[in-house]
């Protein structure tokens, strides 16, 4: 397995996130898809400290990986706050945060 | 006595005044006035003791005080005076007192408090004797913008009707010019860190540096846009009009016949010496946006039908004589024009100070809504009498001496110029005249006339009695100056005629100045011939 | 010129000469109500001080020979290469205009004391009027350009002061605006004249520039000679800048006998021949003073035909006696004393008619429509007989003053002994019987005929503070010509300014001048006989007249001319350019604000509140951004 496995299955887990971000209509789904990209750095991160051998990037992906952690926990809540009101998690719903 | 640190106190006296009178109870606004009062007077013995230890023949910068400010900038909170900041700041000193006393029933009807406008005045007053005083860039450029917010707020929350949008207008316009000069202040302090290896806003060292003709263009214009916004010179003059009509009469005195002069003030402390190519390259450019100011802006303010409009565009038409004196580089003319600020203070402040009493009896600022107001007011017409006369330089007053003094200089330098300028003293005249025939003269007439007393219908003349009542007889009813006005109007009238019979005394603290300005830029000075 | 000496004894306290009427005008403006009872005495009284002053000063000078006094008072402007003393000169063409400033002055302060004691204003009009007499005398005495431009100025604001005494009439009013403007238009020469000097001369003061004026180039000479005369036109009345002097017949009478008839707007005439050395030099600008001087004479004898108005009638007669005094003094050193001669006389016989017709007005209860007067010499006969002998002065009668200063002037004017000496000998015989006609027509028309008084007026003379003053000036108009010309020469005491008079060759002997002058001013009172003593006059004035005429009632048109070339065109470009500040100016600031605030508005719908669209957004920003990186590291 060489390097650009890693990156290209990386590459992909980035752009199935990011069309999932970008297309579907339910906050979980997209919230997921927010978690899917991240782990999709994650990875590329690790994979970039493994062959250069050195320990930054797994550092980095730890911190990637904490900061996800604690969106969740606020993410979760927001969208549990917003069905509560509206019965609705579709994040076309919550648009009233405009001009 | 000379340790003494004069400048600091007068910064600090009035700075502390305005917090005073912040401090203040509102229920207590006369214990406001008065204090604003008495802080003002101290100021203004203050001024008079600081000129009387300045040395005319002495060195440029006389009573410096100097602490580091922000050393890793090389900038220290570094004052002092020449003859130039000091008449600058007698005039500070001179009119807001003055200024105080006539605005004393000025806040009581508004919603603010009184003490407000109080310790914005003082505020106002210590930022204007910062700007004059400052000898290190940075520090007048932080005076330079700090003395916008006081006058914001007396504009806006103290005003006329479109006090908004004259505020912000006057705000805008001015943080606009500041920020360019901010830029040109920076450019001046990486220049000078290129040649002297550490960078200054000291003005005297960056006086002595030589920079190069093209980086001078460029950091001039900076400065210039800034002044030129702040004097005002046309086509950067239109938020003088809305400000000084819609500001209260106390500021627009201060506004006008102060503030304004920081622009002019500008030029030859900061343009003349700092840039000297850049001066001389651009100064056929300046001396036409003030020729043009000055024919432009007068007939502007015939076709005014506000008298405080029209009193704002005189000075604009007046900044433009002041402007061409300057840019002559000539001593008279620049002695002139410094003269000329100072007397355009007086005169301009007067004019001011009796249009808002006219203003205040009349409750309209239309000259239209006035006719005839000599006949019952013979002091007020006088004293409006003479701020008109001192406005159009009648010789007798001072501002005779300073016009001339601007256009004999100029003359041999640049005669065009000077010829089309002259040709602005009969417009000065028109427009002075119109407005005071108009509401001084002919028959009573306007928001002045009021109905008398019904007299009583005589019984079953029913034809003759409808007769009469289509005609109710009205009669002009309007108070002459009253005690406090006159102790404002009195001592402005008088130093105008003095000055204008016996200047040599300001001559002679100016000159040396101008003739130092001069020699910076490396000009001649004085006229070839 | 040459030499000065540094005054002393009475010569150094000729400043006293200007202190006292200022002083005078000052307390009487400072001290209010309190002044009213006293106020009209002091004034008198400082002026009549003032008069014995310069009588003791013109004797001492009189005692050194003439030799001009230099009186030093104190630095008024110095800085750079200007250097401004305030200073007098007290020479012996000062001293002449001196003694008839404060003579007359001081006859008209008491005829006012009189004619002004029912005004409520009394006091505030001897203040005025002693300002005036203060700036009058600094404008004469001053020993700098600068000095005479600052009393130049201060007579002009005593003008407006003084014309628009009666501000309550919007007449008056407009008339002291238009007398300071057009004067202020005449200053513009004045000062740039003194600009010039500066420049080329560096100094302003008599000494100096007169000694040094001869090293100009001739254009120069000739600009500033030119200059000097636009200013000398704006304050004299004279053509282009004469239409303000009859419309400040607004002002009280008294003042229209002192300024507008025997001294302010003489001061033309002075700076004329206070700057004689300037016009030696410069031909050209000497031929446009003759011009100036010979077209207004005739302007103003033929407006003075036309008005049925008696103030305006004098008024149009000053402006073309002024016009006399300006051919004079534009002749050079043959007419400088010829033209302050008739000055003087003028000054005078002039003062008095005015006086008369203030007294007339007075008894017709401020009547000024000659239609409206008639048959009144023997119910106002001191009025008449003083009145009488001013017009038989200003008319040239033989052996008045007149006739001795008028006809010095013309004789001047054909010893030129060319084409041009011919024209103006001509114009001025024309003018003098033109003079005789408009004065013979005002005398028939105002004290012969029959009364057309309106009803319900019961003239009456004059109390006797009032015709005091008439009878001296009167007696002035007989004697003046006579004592000024023939006994003890004007002449000879202006040696030491003009230099010794020239024996000029005369081209037609004097005496033929003098019978042609006579014998045509007798064909003028002939025919104003003929066109109005012998005939009914109308009540209302004709209204089917020769164009002609009309054009003569209407001043041959200046107030259409200056209305249509200035006025109008001024008033649209000012309604012009408030359109262009506000809409254009200012526009342009408010677009650009309204601009930036809409294109803002216009960015925040962008803020569409989609989740999608913002993260749509970063996507394509992060694209971009490695793109660009990419574009960059790659190329």
């Amino acid at each position: 397995m060489s390097l650009s496995h890693y990156l290209v299955l990386a590459a992909i887990l980035f752009t199935i996130g990011a069309v999932g971000v970008l297309v579907r209509r339910n906050a979980i789904v997209v919230f997921m898809c927010v978690e899917l990209m991240l782990n999709a750095v994650n990875l590329t991160l690790i994979t970039f400290a493994r062959s250069t051998g050195t320990v930054d990037g797994q550092i980095i992906a730890l911190f990637v990986m904490v900061v996800a952690a604690a969106e969740v926990v606020v993410g979760l809540a927001i969208i549990m706050s917003i069905y509560r009101t509206r019965r609705s998690a579709s994040i076309d719903d919550a648009n009233l945060l405009k001009y | 006595m000379s340790d003494f640190p004069w400048l600091l106190a007068m910064i600090a006296v009035p700075a502390v005044g305005a917090a005073v009178v912040a401090a203040l109870p509102r229920e207590r606004a006369l214990l406001a006035k008065q204090v604003a009062l008495g802080v003002g007077l101290v100021v203004l013995l203050l001024a008079v003791l600081t000129t009387l230890a300045f040395d005319a023949g002495g060195p440029r910068f006389q009573l410096t005080t100097s602490v580091p400010w922000i050393p890793d900038f090389g900038s220290d909170f570094a004052l002092g005076v020449d003859g130039i900041a000091l008449v600058m700041v007698l005039l500070v000193g001179v009119l807001v007192p003055l200024v105080v006393a006539a605005s004393w029933h000025e806040a009581d009807a508004g919603p603010r408090p009184v003490r407000v406008f109080f310790a914005w005045l003082l505020l106002l007053e210590a930022m204007m004797v910062g700007v004059f005083v400052a000898t290190d860039v940075l520090l007048f450029y932080v005076f330079f913008e700090a003395m916008l917010v006081p006058m914001y707020f007396l504009i806006g929350s103290f005003g006329g009707p479109r006090r908004q949008y004259a505020a912000v207008k006057f705000f805008v316009y001015s943080l606009v010019g500041g920020l360019v000069m901010l830029a040109s202040v920076i450019g001046l302090y990486v220049v000078s860190a290129a040649v002297l290896g550490e960078g200054t806003f000291a003005f005297d060292t960056l006086t002595r540096i030589d920079i190069d003709p093209d980086v001078q263009r460029l950091l001039f214009l900076g400065f210039f846009i800034a002044f030129a916004i702040k004097a005002p010179l046309v086509p950067f003059h239109t938020w003088l009009p809305d400000s000084g009509a819609e500001a209260p009469v106390g500021g627009a005195v201060l506004l006008v016949g102060v503030l304004d002069k920081v622009g002019t003030f500008g030029f030859i402390r900061y343009c003349l010496p700092l840039f000297p190519d850049a001066s001389r390259f651009y100064a056929p450019f300046v001396l036409v946006l003030a020729v043009v100011g000055i024919l432009y802006a007068a007939l502007l303010a015939m076709g005014q039908s506000d008298m405080k409009r029209l009193v704002s565009y005189t000075s604009i038409s007046h900044f433009g004589f002041i402007a061409l004196g300057i840019f002559a580089f000539t001593i008279e003319a620049g002695t002139g024009a410094v003269l000329y600020m100072v007397n355009h203070g007086l005169a301009t402040g007067l004019l001011f100070l009796v249009v808002g009493m006219l203003i205040a009896r009349g409750g309209s600022r239309r000259i239209a809504d006035y006719g005839g107001v000599a006949a019952k007011a013979p002091l007020l017409a006088g004293a409006f009498l003479v701020a008109g006369l001192a406005s159009l330089a009648l010789p007798g007053t001072g501002s005779f001496v300073s016009e001339f003094l601007v256009l004999i200089g100029s003359f041999p330098e640049r005669p065009v110029f000077t010829v089309l300028a002259t040709l602005g003293i009969i417009l000065a005249a028109l427009y002075v005249l119109l407005m005071y025939q108009r509401t001084m003269h002919g028959p009573a007439r306007g928001v002045l006339l009021q109905e008398d007393p019904a007299e009583p219908l005589p019984e079953g003349g029913g034809a003759t009695a409808t007769a009469t009542l289509t005609t109710p007889r009205r009669t002009l009813r309007v108070a002459d100056l009253g005690r406090r006005e006159l102790t404002v109007v009195a001592p402005l009238v008088a130093l105008i005629l003095v000055l204008g019979v016996y200047p040599q005394p300001l001559i002679d603290l100016i000159e040396p100045a101008v003739v130092a300005t001069l020699d910076d830029m490396g000009a001649s000075g004085g006229t070839d011939r | 010129m040459s030499e000065t000496l540094p005054a002393d004894g009475l010569l150094g306290w000729s400043w006293l000469l200007i202190a006292l009427p200022l002083a005078g005008a000052a307390v009487l403006l400072l001290g209010g109500r309190r002044t009213d009872r006293w106020g009209h005495l002091l004034g008198t009284a400082t002026v009549g001080a003032a008069f014995l002053l310069a009588l003791l000063c013109t004797v001492q000078l009189a005692g050194q020979d003439g030799t001009p006094a230099d009186v030093e008072l104190f630095t008024f402007i110095a800085t750079g290469e200007l250097d401004v003393t305030a200073g007098l000169l007290f020479d012996p063409l000062s001293a002449v205009f001196v003694l008839l400033i404060t003579g007359v002055g001081s006859l008209i302060h008491v005829y006012s004391i009189g004619y002004m004691a029912h005004d409520p204003g009394r006091r505030r009009f001897f203040a005025y009027l002693n300002l005036f007499v203060a700036a009058m005398l600094l404008l004469v005495l001053g020993n700098s350009f600068v000095a005479l431009y600052v009393g130049w100025e201060g007579v002009g604001l005593a003008s407006y002061l003084l014309i628009a005494f009666w501000y309550t009439r919007p007449g008056a009013a407009t008339a002291a605006k238009k007398a300071f403007i057009m004067n202020r238009v005449g200053d513009v020469g004045l000062a740039l004249a003194i600009f010039i000097m500066f420049a080329q001369l560096g100094t302003t003061s008599y000494a100096g520039v007169f000694g040094s004026v001869g090293t100009l180039a001739g254009g120069t000479i000739t600009a500033i000679g030119l200059l000097l005369l636009l200013g000398a036109c704006g304050k004299s009345g004279q053509f282009p800048l004469q239409a303000w002097l009859p419309d400040a017949m607004e002002g009280p009478t008294p003042v229209s006998a002192l300024i507008h008839a025997a001294t302010m707007v003489t001061a033309g005439v002075y700076l004329i021949a206070r700057s004689a050395p300037i016009y030696d030099l410069t031909p050209t600008a000497r031929a446009v003073v003759l011009a100036v001087g010979a077209l207004t004479l005739l302007i103003g004898a033929i407006a003075g035909c036309a008005y049925d108005d008696i103030k305006k009638v004098l008024a149009y007669s000053t402006v073309s006696q002024i016009g006399y005094m300006f051919l004079a003094v534009g002749l050079g050193p043959a007419g400088y004393v010829a033209g302050l001669a008739h000055l003087l006389t003028h000054g005078f016989f002039k003062a008095g008619l005015f006086l008369g017709a203030g007294s007339v007005m007075h008894a017709m209860d401020d009547q000024v429509d000659m239609r409206r007067f008639g048959g009144l010499w023997n119910k106002l006969p001191v009025t008449f007989a003083t009145f009488g002998l001013g017009y038989l002065a200003l008319i040239g009668f033989p052996f008045l003053s007149g006739y001795y200063t008028k006809d010095a002037i013309i004789e001047a004017a054909f010893d030129r002994a060319d084409v041009w000496g011919w024209l103006l000998g001509g114009v001025a015989i024309l003018g003098a019987g033109l003079t005789a006609f408009y004065m013979t027509r005002l005398m028939l028309m105002t004290f012969f005929g029959r009364r057309r008084w309106t009803e319900g007026q019961h003239p009456h003379e004059a109390p006797a503070v009032m015709t005091v003053p008439m009878i001296l000036l009167a007696l002035g108009s007989i004697g003046a010509g006579f004592v000024l010309v023939v006994a003890t020469p004007l002449a000879d005491w202006l040696e030491p300014v003009f230099g010794p008079p020239e024996e000029a060759a005369h081209a037609i002997p004097p005496v033929v001048v003098a019978a042609i002058v006579t014998g045509v001013a007798a064909i003028g009172v002939l025919a104003a006989w003929l066109f109005v003593g012998r005939r009914e006059v109308p009540v209302t004035a004709p209204v089917r007249v020769s164009p002609v005429t009309r054009a003569a009632r209407h001043a041959l048109y200046a107030d259409a001319v200056n209305e249509s070339l200035f006025m109008r065109p001024g008033q649209w470009l000012t309604r012009a350019l408030v359109w262009v500040d506000n809409r254009g100016v200012d526009g342009a600031v408010n677009g650009l604000a309204a601009g930036l605030g809409g294109s803002s508005s216009r960015l925040g719908r962008a803020q569409t509140g989609f989740v999608r669209t913002y993260a749509l957004g970063m996507l394509g920003g992060a694209v971009v951004v490695a793109g660009a990186l990419l574009a960059v590291t790659a190329g």
